[in-house]
């Protein structure tokens, strides 16, 4: 009895014999292995099927499609397709696979697999969640919505096995950039047709042992809520210049953790920073913290279907009433700059017009104008998903069309699935919302405000505007297309069924030992430019 | 004995039964579905998904092909991960919340008895007091708090232990064992010291002296038996309530225990998966209160 108390006691002293240990980060420069915070478990592997950023980030490390997006500048590089030609009307793509590229399992990549890749997607009973992706390709749509039953008809061929032709339904000067992102990227027919039919979801495909890919890496190991980690691929075309041996992706949705994480030396890059701590680390931590552009908008829903914001008088106002420089500086405080365009300003490409004031005076007169007097204006609600920034932000807002309008507004905080759902119902006057580009290109965002899209969810509808994007899908100059989307977004910015708030900034720390890691606006960075030196 | 698991098994079926339906319509009624997203999908595609997940047929027919698979030990698939059943994400989680809870129970005990015999052994002294009061501490320092300090001493200023993680590197399950633990250990502090108190003033107590045995068998062997059955009847529960309770613990540190998911499957309205792990925790409960029943009966007569 006496000795089994006594071992009984002397249990946990096992564990606590451990002593510290050197932290993996600084380590890695030895090791090659990059150590990362990737915000949730990832859903699922199979590009078809997941639509969030932490599966996005594993994705780029496990399939490459025909081009992939510079480290710096976002234009597209060869990929898979070595060369590629345009034809005079932009409407017709040859692609000239490299002979070198090859799936994991030393399997060739081939045109077939890209036709395969996006009928799968493209099938109406498998349920892509982005299918629109490809909408640009003849027939692909109809194909998607069962229009037509026949794949033959859709716009991808195989010319032989290593030559893809796409054809176009209007010179999309954009297109090569949707062919960087993941869901554009081949898959392997053999194993997805090992484990399930063209249309099945979530079979064993995705698993490791089974997952056949095309990147510089693959996949290793997936311990649930754990780690996924990915090796480097030896069969990867351009192997001899991936640094990295290894990629450990964390899913750490607490911020805190991930935060304390980073400071223990067990991450090499986060997926974000407490809000709280932005103003600290500037102060300690200036060689990692880094405030990146991004192709992001957050901003306000007006529901136009409801009175009294069926009243573009009244949607002025608000936004008259709303001091965005005052958003930026007091509460959001995370280097983010006030948005005066639903697109955010590319310096480089497209400017969007900026012409959204702040006057209080303007706004009143404009809400007398609409027919309500000082204090005459209905109460109404605003509505948000719980987190500590949107309340903030919300509570500015409440304050700034009080003190300027005199409106009453009640704050409505959900949880993010009502959100979602009181959304898509229309059942909200105001409502926070936020946008990140898919592709960088002007449509990522206009596209949809267009009438009827899944996302407008205003109810707005303008048949100019729509006209607009459809006359700057044809055009087959990027200059003459900017134009005429710049004239639309004029007309958003004149309705403003969509109050923009401030443009996004991606915020997060990096230890100093990685290179390669380049600001832009997509936060694409392909592993392959990546490395860790001393 | 035999009797008293048989009654307690008889009415664990309707509590099964009750847990199933209620959680099956709260589920149902919550607004929002498993398919809502940040990018909305087309009116077609949610028909297919539904339609794949079975949510397309009406209420009743989906409760009873639910109940069907269950009682066939099929949870069906997860919604929110859909290459996972809900038995493998259980199954994935549970001996990491398992692992925890035992430690975290362990630690208790250790704490929590060695505290209240002290205190018992030397009433209404420092002895007492002392252990007593930081008992008190304990089970009013919320794990939410008790888990980032510890982090920032032992993690980030000391730099003696991982932040987190669950066996990945040496020394990181002490932390979350001490944080889930604490509490626990201030309860069986207290249940102790009451319990030894009761049986150390009884004449058997008194015999045992007489006879001229050493004082730490007097207490180990002879008393503790009888005052720990507090504690032992405090046991299942608790043991229970760790391993369905141990979420926060999980969230801080990052373990990848069932606790997590859990809570995340009712916030991404993983509607098989928040059943499934109901279901489960409710099992888990039933059996832990039972076996604390059968344990406590088996010590002390007075209870059979």
């Amino acid at each position: 009895m006496k000795l089994r108390f006594l071992l009984f006691l002397a249990l946990p002293l096992l564990f606590l014999s451990c002593g510290p240990s050197e932290s993996p980060v600084s380590r890695a420069h030895l090791d090659s292995i990059l150590y990362m915070g990737n915000g949730t478990e990832p859903q699922d592997l199979d590009p078809h099927v997941v639509t969030g950023v932490p599966e996005s980030h594993i994705l780029m490390a496990l399939l490459e499609g025909l081009v992939v997006r510079h480290p710096e500048g976002l234009d597209p590089l060869p990929g898979v397709a070595e060369t590629w030609d345009i034809s005079s009307d932009g409407q017709t793509y040859t692609f000239n696979l490299r002979s070198t590229a090859l799936w994991s399992n030393g399997d060739s990549v081939t045109a077939h697999d890209f036709v395969y890749a996006w009928r799968r997607m493209l099938t109406p009973s498998l349920g892509s969640k982005y299918p629109d992706m490809l909408y640009d390709v003849v027939n692909a749509e109809k194909f998607n919505k069962g229009i037509i039953k026949d794949f033959d008809l859709v716009g991808v061929k195989a010319k032989d096995d290593k030559t893809l032709v796409v054809t176009l339904e209007n010179p999309a000067t954009y297109f090569l950039g949707l062919l960087a992102h993941y869901t554009t990227r081949p898959v392997h027919k053999p194993t997805i047709e090992k484990f399930g039919q063209i249309d099945t979801i979530g079979s064993q495909w995705t698993r490791p042992g089974n997952f056949i890919g095309n990147g510089p890496f693959t996949l290793d190991q997936w311990k649930l809520n754990k780690v996924l980690i990915v090796k480097k691929s030896e069969n990867y075309w351009d192997a001899k210049s991936v640094k990295l041996k290894e990629i450990h992706f964390f899913p750490i949705d607490n911020t805190s953790r991930e935060d304390l994480m980073f400071r223990a030396g067990q991450l090499h890059v986060t997926s974000t920073i407490p809000p709280e701590k932005v103003e600290v680390y500037r102060e300690e931590y200036p060689d990692n913290i880094h405030i990146d552009p991004y192709y992001g908008t957050y901003y306000y829903r007006f529901n136009t279907e409801k009175k009294p914001f069926d009243n573009k008088l009244v949607r002025q106002a608000l936004s008259l009433a709303l001091d965005r420089r005052q958003i930026v500086d007091k509460v959001s405080k995370g280097g983010q700059s006030p948005a005066f365009s639903f697109t955010p300003p590319d310096p480089n490409s497209y400017y969007p017009p900026t012409s959204l004031d702040f006057n209080p005076q303007k706004a009143k007169e404009l809400l007398r104008e609409a027919g309500y007097e000082d204090g005459t204006f209905p109460s109404f609600e605003l509505l948000y998903n719980t987190s500590e920034g949107h309340q903030k932000l919300a509570q500015a807002v409440q304050q700034m069309w009080r003190v300027n309008l005199g409106i009453n507004v009640t704050l409505a905080n959900t949880d993010w699935k009502v959100y979602l759902s009181r959304q898509s119902v229309g059942d909200f006057s105001v409502s926070r919302a936020g946008w990140i580009g898919d592709y960088h290109d002007p449509k990522s965002f206009l596209d949809m405000m267009v009438t009827g899209r899944g996302n407008n969810q205003t109810g707005w509808s303008n048949s100019e505007y729509d006209n607009l994007l459809i006359e700057a899908a044809k055009s087959t100059s990027r200059t003459e297309r900017y134009g005429l989307l710049y004239e639309a977004e004029k007309i958003l910015m004149e309705e403003l069924p969509i109050l923009p708030v401030y443009t996004y900034t991606r915020i997060y720390m990096l230890h100093e030992s990685v290179k390669g890691w380049n600001p832009n606006l997509l936060d694409s960075h392909p592993y392959q430019f990546v490395s860790i030196e001393k | 004995m035999l009797e008293l698991i048989l009654k307690r098994l008889g009415t664990a079926i309707p509590v099964l039964l009750a847990v199933i339906t209620l959680t099956f319509l709260m589920v149902h009624s919550a607004p929002g579905g498993p398919f809502d997203a940040e990018k909305a999908v087309t009116p077609e595609v949610l028909a297919k998904l539904n339609a794949k997940y079975n949510l397309d047929a009406p209420l009743w027919k989906q409760y009873s092909d639910y109940l069907l698979g269950v009682m066939q030990g099929d949870f069906g698939p997860s919604f929110r991960y859909p290459s996972r059943s809900v038995t493998e994400l259980i199954m994935t989680g549970l001996p990491i919340t398992f692992e925890l809870a035992v430690y975290a129970i362990l630690f208790a005990l250790m704490l929590g008895v060695s505290a209240g015999i002290l205190g018992a052994l030397k009433p209404n002294t420092a002895y007492d007091y002392l252990p007593m009061t930081t008992a008190m501490l304990g089970i009013c320092i919320p794990s939410i708090i008790l888990g980032p300090s510890l982090i920032l001493t032992f993690g980030i200023w000391l730099e003696l232990l991982p932040v987190g993680g669950w066996g990945d590197m040496p020394g990181d399950k002490i932390l979350p064992t001490i944080t889930l633990g604490t509490a626990y250990a201030a309860y069986c502090a207290r249940l102790t010291r009451g319990g030894m108190l009761e049986v150390l003033n009884q004449d058997f107590i008194r015999t045992a002296r007489a006879k001229g045995l050493s004082e730490f068998r007097v207490v180990i062997v002879h008393a503790l038996r009888g005052g720990l059955t507090p504690v032992i009847a405090f046991l299942g529960p608790a043991m229970a309530g760790l391993l369905a309770g141990s979420f926060v613990v999980e969230t801080i540190f990052g373990i990848p225990g069932l606790g997590r998911f859990y809570v995340e499957a009712a916030f991404n309205r993983d509607y098989t998966m928040i059943l499934g792990s109901s279901i489960f925790f409710s099992c888990l409960i039933i059996s832990f209160n039972l076996l604390s029943d059968v344990i406590a009966a088996s010590i002390n007569p007075k209870l059979r």
